[in-house]
């Protein structure tokens, strides 16, 4: 099992295909399913699976990409402690975000201290070689990142680090996507469910969407059959009028999740009301270091307040984040914001949705293509 | 604010165009220069003669596989091989930082006279320049080669026509991922060797089949799809690869999926890419095979005629997409 090229085979993709065309078919409407994750955005645009799909199955992309939801304030706090002579450590997607007034990669340019990592354990390790430093790590990202920032906080507590600290950022997935159901502008038949969140909270963690709301759910992997394969399933339960959690990516996901990655976000972590780009103030939905690991708390020791922020004229990234419109809806898309001079985050992740769409080219230059090849 | 010259400046892809187009070509304007091939082509006494040059500023400057004076030889004598041209001479520019052990020095230069031998080149004139400590970091080197293009071997864009195939002599994004896996804060414990290497011998070994090749390319940055999005721009034709087709290493995959890099995209230091007559590919594909840097060669695609100046890609779901070119240094994933 080499957990790639299996996962790649075309007769098998033909196969699925044909399955969910057959059953779109007799649905009979446009069928809207989510992608929440941008690791799946971006599989699926690179393996132009929309291709494979009938016309009434319309796949969106969701608020999946930790970037892009990080709001404006969290990039200018970020300027800000560079400014004040704070040594930065960060995952590298954030360097050229813009903030309301800067980026991390401008500040950079005129002096300020800022080192790009890998995992959150490299920034301890900084924290470490240079003592004389006050390290901030920029606290980011979902489930997936958190439980090694609630690590790197506990090592730092084991070996008495004392200049590590983290701007807790960080977000939870499901309290978004119920927002995502409850707002009536944003239609959703069906979530892919990201695969790599779901490793650690385990499927059972989308139960209430399925019970309460009525969506069906798939935990999906990221090989293009694990993606025809979610939508097969979610394309059947909607077929069925049925809503339940399925997981297809049982290799790596089971009903629990990781229960030690779990146990490390309940030692080091509060859940906490969060601000999320394009959504707002979402309630539950982000996590910040609880009362007996405050001391790691640079928000909390270092306070900064911005008091007004502003995003980029014209930037539509929290459309984009909520499936509300695809990037070419965008007046920026392409010209004048492009991944050399982004407007908005969703431009600079390799995750972000109008990223992907720029670099894979859009669906547009697909039809073009086949328009003429065939 | 002030326009200043960043990473991506120099990473091959569109910034880097920009800068030829717009500052370096209306200079330096003459018909030499004007192809932009990976050599200029002149002739001396009716010797067809080919004269490129190369920076080396690679980090770490040892490497799996490699190292960079293995790798200022190689490059250079690739970009000669690649016009068809069998290296002769060699130029060593060395830019020193102060404080550089003399010992690395040495084992860098050994390295360079190891490679030199084994492409059959003599290194026969050098400069050394020692700059402040935190001017240089370690150690830049530039090489220039000369090389004799013999008769018999034509190249040109404007012999390639569709149906031509093409043809990558071995696995890509090796290179890159090596170097990439060294950065220590990355702890792999093993990984992918360079495929750094000197290659005229391989366009030597083809000989008996030269008419059959009409132009060559060495995918060094950009790697595969952006040198082949360097080739067909304003060309009258496109290019279609197969994604089964492209020979990749399972831990140059694993690697760079997890880095969220695409292997067509990173670099190679020991590669070739041939346009090649479709009646002669399978002949051309054998003697590949033969030769050691050639063993997993492969057909990965052809000219085709529509849509103008693009590089699409069959995928290996049966799916199509375009493969632009990047235009900026890809960043790793954080999820």
């Amino acid at each position: 099992m080499k957990y790639i090229s299996e996962f790649r085979d075309h007769k098998l993709a033909r196969k699925i295909a044909l399955r969910i065309s057959r059953i779109a078919r007799s649905i009979d409407r446009e069928i809207r399913l989510m992608e929440v994750c941008g690791t799946h955005a971006l599989a699926i645009l690179k393996f132009a699976i929309k291709e494979l799909l009938p016309p009434n199955i319309n796949l969106v992309s969701g608020p999946g990409c930790p970037v892009c939801v990080t709001p404006n304030q969290y990039i200018d706090k970020a300027c800000i402690y560079m400014q004040r002579g704070f040594l930065v450590t960060t995952f590298g997607d954030m360097m050229r975000v813009p903030g309301s007034q800067s980026s991390l990669v401008r500040e950079k340019s005129r002096g300020g201290k800022v080192k790009i990592v890998y995992s959150p354990v490299d920034a301890l390790r900084i924290a470490k070689s240079y003592p004389q430093e006050k390290v901030i790590f920029l606290g980011i990202g979902f489930e997936t990142t958190a439980p090694t920032v609630a690590a790197s906080i506990l090592m730092a507590e084991e070996d008495g680090i004392k200049n590590f600290m983290v701007l807790c950022g960080h977000k939870l997935i499901p309290p978004a996507m119920k927002t995502l159901v409850e707002n009536k502008r944003v239609r959703i038949d069906g979530f892919l469910c990201p695969g790599h969140v779901s490793a650690i909270i385990g499927s059972e963690a989308y139960e209430f969407l399925a019970r309460d709301y009525n969506v069906p759910c798939v935990v999906t992997g990221f090989e293009p059959l694990d993606i025809l394969q979610g939508i097969n399933l979610l394309v059947s339960q909607i077929y069925r009028k049925e809503a339940i959690v399925e997981n297809e990516y049982t290799r790596i996901v089971t009903q629990k999740g990781n229960l030690k990655a779990k146990d490390l976000m309940e030692r080091v972590f509060k859940v906490s009301d969060s601000y999320w780009r394009g959504m707002g103030v979402i309630k539950s939905s982000g996590l910040s270091i609880n009362e007996d690991y405050s001391r790691y708390d640079a928000q909390l020791h270092y306070p900064v307040e911005i008091t007004s922020f502003k995003e980029k004229k014209g930037c539509r990234c929290g459309e984009v984040l909520q499936g509300l419109i695809e990037p070419r809806e965008c007046m920026l898309f392409g010209d004048p914001c492009n991944p050399s001079n982004p407007f908005g985050p969703c431009m600079v992740s390799v995750e972000g949705v109008c990223n992907i769409y720029y670099r894979f080219g859009s669906d547009h230059k697909v039809e073009k293509l086949n328009a003429r090849s065939n | 604010m002030q326009e200043v010259i960043s990473l991506a400046h120099g990473n091959g892809g569109k910034l880097t165009q920009e800068l030829i187009r717009d500052i370096f070509l209306p200079r330096f304007n003459n018909p030499f220069l004007a192809p932009l091939a990976d050599s200029a082509i002149f002739k001396i006494d009716r010797k067809k003669l080919a004269f490129t040059t190369d920076s080396y500023v690679i980090k770490p400057l040892f490497f799996s596989g490699g190292d960079i004076g293995k790798l200022a030889i190689s490059g250079t004598v690739n970009d000669l091989a690649v016009m068809g041209a069998k290296p002769i001479f060699i130029s060593c520019g060395l830019i020193i930082e102060e404080g550089f052990p003399l010992s690395t020095l040495k084992k860098i230069i050994f390295s360079m006279e190891k490679t030199a031998r084994k492409a059959k080149v003599c290194v026969i004139t050098g400069d050394t320049k020692v700059v402040e400590k935190g001017s240089a970091d370690g150690i830049f080197i530039n090489t220039s080669g000369i090389g004799i293009i013999p008769p018999g071997i034509n190249l040109g864009l404007e012999y390639v026509k569709i149906g031509d195939c093409i043809v990558i002599s071995g696995t890509v994004g090796d290179h890159s991922v090596a170097i990439l896996s060294e950065r220590e804060e990355l702890g792999f414990k093993e990984s992918v060797r360079s495929d750094c290497n000197p290659l005229y011998s391989l366009v030597e070994k083809l000989k008996p089949y030269w008419e059959g090749i009409k132009f060559m390319r060495d995918p060094t940055r950009g790697g595969l799809a952006g040198v082949l999005n360097e080739v067909v721009r304003g060309q009258k034709f496109s290019i279609e690869l197969w994604e089964e087709s492209i020979p990749l290493r399972e831990e140059t995959v694993a690697i760079s999926e997890l880095l969220g890099m695409d292997p067509l995209y990173l670099a190679n230091e020991g590669k070739i890419i041939f346009f090649i007559k479709p009646e002669r590919a399978e002949h051309i594909l054998q003697v590949l095979h033969s030769h050691p840097l050639g063993k997993k060669a492969s057909i990965i695609g052809r000219v085709v005629s529509q849509p103008l100046g693009k590089v699409y890609l069959k995928t290996s779901v049966g799916t199509k997409r375009v493969l632009d070119m990047f235009i900026e240094d890809q960043l790793p994933r954080i999820c």
